[in-house]
């Protein structure tokens, strides 16, 4: 699956994608971050509030625990600040 | 129903708001009113030398699509046209465009304010600011504000 950075994500990160093979266990994008959290400081880092981080499964918002069989791209972000 | 007109750009370069207006209105004799939205970077009190504008490419004018439509779906409105810009932008210089057309007054204002709300809360864009001594100064928070604004729509 590939998964998209963007804004601060993107730069506590240290990339702007990637793709990864998701362990068996991980179902959801709730499991996701929990995952991605674990694979350094610089994910830890990113990550450090999930609960402030934004996700997009197939480039539409995704809530909370979002299932994620099916789904090719997905994207974490901040809160979006345009307009 | 007739197809509502709908223009939904995500753009480096900067628009002409009498040009995308006429664009709307052009040749129409059942257009009573037309309202122009245009956001502006502020110099921040002198301090901002410009803003970053980051944005998800695909996502941008998707999410800025599904919220037009759904202003199309809750107000009459005969026309939208909803532009943002990415990139280096200067104080002074245009972020976003939104014009929505309507017989009346009320919907087009109404109109017009909804999709902002929405475009501040859920089109994936990002600004970072850069300081006129050359130094970043960080990612803008988003604020507490825009999210009231856009839940006041919910029903």
């Amino acid at each position: 699956m590939k998964i998209r950075y963007f804004a601060w994500v993107r730069e506590r990160i240290g990339k702007a994608e990637e793709v990864v093979d998701l362990p068996a266990e991980v179902l959801t994008t709730t499991d996701l971050l929990i995952w991605l959290k674990s694979r350094g400081e610089e994910y830890d880092w990113a990550l450090e509030r999930p609960d402030v981080i934004r996700v997009a499964c197939d480039q539409v918002h995704a809530a909370p625990g979002t299932p994620l069989a099916g789904v090719r791209e997905v994207a974490l972000f901040p809160p979006m600040t345009g307009g | 129903m007739a197809e509502v007109p709908l223009t939904v750009r995500v753009q480096r370069e900067p628009f002409d708001v009498a040009a995308e207006t006429d664009l709307l209105t052009h040749g129409r004799t059942d257009i009573g009113a037309v309202v122009t939205f245009t956001g502006l970077c502020r110099s921040e009190g002198g301090d901002l030398a410009a803003l970053e504008l980051e944005h998800y490419p695909g996502m941008a004018e998707a999410e800025i699509e599904r919220t037009a439509k759904a202003a199309i779906d809750r107000w009459p409105l005969l026309g939208v046209t909803a532009i943002h810009r990415h990139g280096r932008i200067a104080p002074g210089e245009p972020i976003v465009l939104v014009i929505t057309v309507s017989s009346h007054r009320v919907a087009a204002f109404e109109a017009a304010e909804y999709l902002m709300d929405f475009l501040k809360t859920r089109a994936p864009f990002w600004k970072k600011e850069e300081k006129h001594d050359g130094t970043t100064g960080g990612w803008v928070d988003a604020r507490d504000h825009d999210d009231r604004a856009a839940a006041r729509w919910e029903k």
